[in-house]
């Protein structure tokens, strides 16, 4: 579900033709092979057969913060069935942990009783749950329809283009993020902010970096119904 | 009467509190409510004749009469999943008037007995999810969720879920897979959630702005809000309005509202020297609509009959400064990105769809690809569990209908552009 925002070729920009050779090879590209020959990545390695499945973790041998563990014990309560807890347990940890490594996983797995494989299959199905080491803060540029039309992906490039080496910053296209009254808007860490201009783009990413309040002027939450008579 | 009833002085200082709610007159419709038998409660909703606002906009009241009577574990569930492209309006009204939702979602568990109640809100909201947690603490604590509320003998908990992002967990039967905390994959069809829903149990699945009606339903009687909008689609509507507008953004209207003066009216119209080329009447999973369809009514029956759909009423304009093939593409990646991947003709559908459009803009489709495209459309609808994959296809479609001289010149245009076509095809 989760594969990262492909660049669109730009139409209507006449582009010269690359050389002959090199335009025939782009068009017959083979698709990437992994290891074994394999056309999809992860599963290069052959299932061992040998292995014992996958049990739920010990809880004698696996050590889970206090905290997460205390955190996860209590979304367990609200639901009748203690499973439902699964997301938001898988949210808790990547808070936690950065993202939801197999310790991660292991933690959770351990206090809600269930096999780590069946979190991660849960956890690969989200977008905001991250399977693979990442920053820390993350910012998800909306580049969806209305976004778009109001030059989201030139916000995108602007945004991964002040990026440095050594920031602890994921920063990725996301689909609508139902905030496109701010077009063209991004999140940070769950801070809704626009419209963005591509001038404040080096202020806001240097914002991230410091761990600032992100433009504040321009966060939605002080933004007002822009009906006349909602307020009439 | 102002036509403003879910954004009546919604940026009321401190309209989210308890205080300025109950100040306002907030909890007196939850108690009026209670004082009725709960079938009274479902009857006014049946007259008011409200339609779900999530989409799809079947009757409020007869998907309640559908729950079974009877002591039996029973859920409400809000759907506040707002992920459908162009739609933003449920957001502002949780952030604003989380206790509007509140109250509303404790009259629907009180029409429907139901003792469980959840609000599924997306992972994104982190802000309104907060702002909603607090509320609802606030609201236990002051005896209006919980046990016996004030008195009346009707149990009700409510929690509020945090989903982790993910499209297809607004369908209902994806949502409940996710509150169940599973991967958000559909459900088959029949049996519905009225019947078997979260848990197995007996569940109604409404959308926000659906839920947050309830208790204007019920301060001004079934009847009285019937009066409000067109005969068939009653009441007033939020509208989001996105996309090449002046103004954006959400505002309250009486259906049957010209469409014309929603987008030219309210949201100010395109930026100045450019005009409309087409829009979403109801997200981006709606087929879209001409210029010449802005004197339409914006109502459920009116834009079925234009061949689209009132859908989450979130319209999305576009000028004719953009190409429509970049909307489609942009749109089918979308589709291709959400896809759960449970049915086949959505799975493939939605990821060959983007690669065709992509031949269509690297000059290596002939215009015969454009009959293949709206074939896949044709294969995908009324064949999968859920509609997402028909939601790509239907706009789509009518895109490559309306459009299909621009697709042409397209593939033309695209064509000169790259030279050796033939070869690298081969
Ligand atoms: C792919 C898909 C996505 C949907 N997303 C939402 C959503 O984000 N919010 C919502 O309220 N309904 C959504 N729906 C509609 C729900 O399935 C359901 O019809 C609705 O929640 C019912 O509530 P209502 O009757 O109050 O509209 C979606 C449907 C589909 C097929
Ligand atoms: S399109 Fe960007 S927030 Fe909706």
């Amino acid at each position: 579900m989760s594969d990262e925002t492909q660049t669109a070729p730009v139409v209507g920009e006449i582009v010269p033709a690359p050389p002959r050779e090199q335009a025939i090879a782009a068009f017959k590209t083979e698709p990437p092979r992994y290891a074994g020959g394999s056309r999809v990545p992860g599963w290069d390695d052959p299932v061992d057969l040998t292995k014992d499945p996958a049990t739920i973790p010990d809880p004698a041998t696996t050590e889970v913060p206090a905290e997460l563990r205390a955190e996860i014990e209590d979304l367990m309560t609200r639901y009748p069935d203690p499973k439902s807890a699964s997301i938001p347990a898988l949210a808790a940890a990547q808070r936690l942990h950065g993202w939801c490594s197999p310790q991660a996983i292991e933690q959770v797995a351990c206090v809600m009783r269930v096999t780590p494989g069946y979190l991660v299959a849960v956890a690969s199905f989200y977008d905001m749950l991250d399977t693979k080491p990442v920053g820390r803060c993350r910012v998800y540029v909306c580049t969806n329809i209305s976004c778009s039309l109001n030059g989201a992906d030139a916000l995108l490039d602007a945004v991964k283009g002040e990026l440095r080496e050594g920031d602890d910053i994921h920063a990725r296209g996301f689909e609508c993020l139902g905030a496109c009254d701010i077009a063209p808007m991004a999140s940070i860490d769950g801070v809704y902010v626009g419209p963005i201009a591509l001038d404040e783009v080096p202020t806001l990413v240097d914002q991230i970096r410091k761990g600032e309040d992100p433009l504040p002027d321009k966060q939605l939450n002080k933004r007002r119904s822009v009906d006349p008579e909602a307020n009439g | 009467m102002s036509t403003h009833l879910l954004f009546k002085n919604i940026d009321e200082a401190g309209l989210a509190t308890l205080d300025v709610y109950v100040q306002r007159g907030g909890y007196e419709n939850l108690k009026k409510a209670l004082a009725m038998p709960p079938e009274g409660v479902v009857e006014e909703l049946l007259q008011s004749n409200v339609r779900g606002r999530g989409g799809a906009g079947f009757q409020m009241g007869k998907k309640l009469s559908f729950l079974p009577k009877g002591a039996m574990d029973k859920y409400v569930v809000c759907n506040a999943d707002e992920s459908e492209p162009g739609t933003f309006k449920d957001r502002e009204l949780m952030q604003k008037n989380p206790h509007l939702l509140i109250e509303g979602i404790l009259i629907a568990g009180y029409a429907a007995q139901a003792t469980k109640s959840f609000i599924f809100i997306r992972g994104e909201y982190a802000e309104q999810a907060e702002i909603l947690e607090a509320a609802v603490a606030e609201a236990k604590a002051a005896g209006f969720v919980g046990e016996n509320i004030l008195g009346s003998g009707h149990t009700q908990d409510l929690w509020v879920h945090r989903g982790a992002g993910a499209y297809i967990c607004g369908e209902e039967t994806g949502l409940l897979d996710s509150l169940e905390g599973r991967r958000g994959n559909p459900r088959l069809k029949p049996p519905f959630p009225a019947n078997q829903g979260l848990y197995q149990g007996p569940t109604l699945i409404n959308n926000v702005e659906t839920l947050a009606t309830a208790p204007v339903i019920i301060d001004m009687g079934g009847a009285e809000y019937a009066k409000l909008g067109t005969e068939t689609s009653t009441g007033t509507k939020l509208v989001s309005v996105s996309g090449n507008v002046k103004n954006p953004g959400n505002f309250e209207i009486e259906l049957g509202m010209k469409s014309r003066d929603i987008i030219e009216g309210l949201a100010g119209g395109t930026p100045d020297g450019t005009k409309i080329k087409f829009w979403f009447p109801g997200g981006s999973s709606s087929p879209v609509l001409l210029p010449e369809d802005l004197d339409l009514a914006y109502d459920f029956d009116t834009m079925a009959k234009a061949g689209s759909m009132l859908g989450s009423g979130a319209i999305i304009v576009v000028d004719d400064t953009n190409s429509v093939v970049d909307v489609a593409l942009k749109l089918a990646k979308f589709y291709k990105h959400e896809s759960c991947g449970k049915c086949s003709p959505c799975r493939e559908g939605t990821n060959w769809t983007v690669k065709m459009l992509q031949r269509i803009e690297e000059g290596l489709a002939t215009p015969m690809d454009l009959d293949i495209l709206a074939s896949v459309q044709e294969q995908i609808i009324g064949n999968c569990l859920c509609v997402l994959g028909d939601a790509m296809a239907m706009p789509l479609g009518s895109m490559v209908a309306k459009f299909r001289e621009e697709f042409e010149e397209h593939i033309e245009g695209a064509r000169a552009r790259n030279p050796y076509p033939e070869e690298a095809a081969a």
